[in-house]
């Protein structure tokens, strides 16, 4: 199944997203378990936060990190994430 | 080398996962549990609330993020939902690991208030309970009771069965109650035979048929559940020809603080012999991790011994338990006796074949089952 990119996204129940001083990344948390995340990964996750959604998290990241053309692979990215169940839909 | 001091500290990654065993104290007596045979001289020496939170604060400062919050009974300790809040606000995951005795409503709510990310609940399930759900008394309404707060607060329903060879011919009726209770993960782990458990190899060691049986109802719940239930089923050990990745090394990601404030690499540590194991009301987390002889001791490879020495797969499974190899074989250098190329796996292996003894000739055969108990625990505090 793939998302909508017009509904909004949330982390999915039992996912923490924070800053690891440690890591140097951010990372997710999940029972008994940490992935950490690649400096791209970091920047799309922390932009959900249960209002945005994808088209409105893509036209976020152009505005944040213009001349990139960054579309497909934060659509791609963001699949990723909810084929992994990371993000669901609001 | 493997010294304190040494330059292998730079190498060391920091810890990521701490289990705080808060109290050996518990109202069960589970005949599979890996708590030392001595807990109850813990009793008297259990670190306070702000012993804790410093410990907690300074492994969360290396860069510790997953907590559990274990024992015993971690609920015993009416400062249990401080310690969680705590916890939480220093950033740490905080997973609580309850058999639910104690969980009330109240206690439910605060943890929630507090930030407490999920609840492990234990379906003890020794030979007593065992009867007791069978014939749905008491422990099974508790369990029901406590399950329904779990759900009422919005956490996944996380079940935790040990299985052995008493229970495990129950399994059809234990999955039943899980998919009842709407648990989404149900853990159904073979006891590993530490501890109390060691005591209990023989009563607690299924057979091959009893293994395969099991696994069959699993599959058969798997495929009708699919998501909606994820089952993970453990075997024990002892069945395999390759050792666990114990602790996935020795010092490399867990750091195990017990009751009295003995910091461990793993839960079961403190018997081997030759180590003096820091106590968090000495030394600070950083110290221990880094510096402290024990948890250098089986760090890297320049400890072991033939065959893990030459072995091309020493680092995938590190040997296996320093502790397994300790208990069976008198040395914790050895490898784990799992392996089928450690000279000494027929110890493992004769134990697997007197597991396959008709199930009717248990009772000529079995030695007397012992009990976790305060008494059992403080005569062995004698010995």
């Amino acid at each position: 199944m793939s998302l909508q990119v017009d509904r909004p996204l949330k982390l999915a129940r039992q996912y923490k997203l924070q800053w690891e001083k440690a890591q140097d990344a951010w990372v997710l948390l999940y029972p008994e378990g940490m992935i950490k995340l690649a400096g791209g990964a970091g920047e799309i996750l922390t932009r959900i936060d249960g209002e945005r959604s994808t088209q409105d998290i893509v036209a976020n990241l152009q505005s944040a990190f213009p001349g990139a053309d960054l579309q497909q692979d934060v659509i791609d990215f963001l699949e990723h994430a909810y084929d992994k169940g990371w993000i669901t839909p609001v | 080398m493997t010294k304190a001091g040494s330059p292998l500290s730079d190498n060391i990654k920091p810890p990521l996962w701490v289990n705080a065993e808060i109290t050996y104290k518990c109202p069960l007596h589970c005949v599979f549990c890996y708590n030392p045979l001595n807990y109850a001289s813990t009793f008297e020496k259990e670190l306070s609330t702000e012993q804790w939170l410093k410990a907690l604060r300074e492994a969360r400062e290396l860069g510790a993020v997953q907590l559990g919050i274990s024992g015993g009974e971690p609920l015993m300790r009416d400062d249990c939902e401080e310690i969680v809040a705590e916890a939480s606000k220093m950033g740490y995951y905080v997973n609580l690991l309850t058999s639910g005795i104690g969980l009330t409503e109240e206690r439910i709510a605060a943890f929630k208030a507090g930030g407490l990310d999920q609840i492990q609940l234990s379906f003890q399930d020794s030979t007593k309970e065992m009867n007791d759900f069978l014939s749905s008394t008491r422990t099974f309404d508790l369990k029901r009771k406590v399950a329904r707060l779990i759900k009422q607060y919005d956490y996944p329903m996380v079940l935790n069965v040990v299985l052995h060879r008493l229970n495990i011919d129950h399994i059809e009726q234990i999955l039943q109650m899980a998919e009842e209770m709407g648990a989404d993960h149900v853990e159904l782990a073979n006891s590993q035979y530490y501890a109390w458990a060691l005591k209990n190899r023989e009563q607690l060691m299924p057979s091959r048929e009893q293994l395969e049986h099991a696994e069959a109802v699993c599959n058969q719940f798997r495929e009708r559940l699919r998501n909606r239930m994820k089952l993970y089923f453990v075997v024990p050990d002892y069945y395999q020809d390759r050792p666990k990745a114990c602790m996935n090394g020795w010092g490399t990601v867990f750091l195990n603080i017990a009751p009295d404030g003995l910091a461990l690499p793993c839960h079961e540590a403190r018997m081997l012999p030759g180590l003096e194991f820091p106590n968090l009301r000495d030394q600070d987390v950083r110290s221990i991790w880094y510096e402290s002889e024990a948890f250098n001791a089986y760090r890297g490879d320049s400890w072991m011994k033939e065959p893990c020495r030459s072995c091309d797969e020493k680092h995938k499974d590190f040997g296996g338990c320093r502790c397994q190899a300790y208990m069976l074989t008198g040395d914790a250098r050895n490898a784990d006796p799992v392996c089928s190329k450690s000279p000494h796996h027929a110890l493992v292996t004769d134990q697997v074949a007197l597991a396959q003894r008709a199930q009717s000739n248990d009772d000529e055969v079995r030695p007397v089952i012992i009990f976790r108990d305060d008494k059992n625990s403080r005569a062995f505090l004698d010995e």
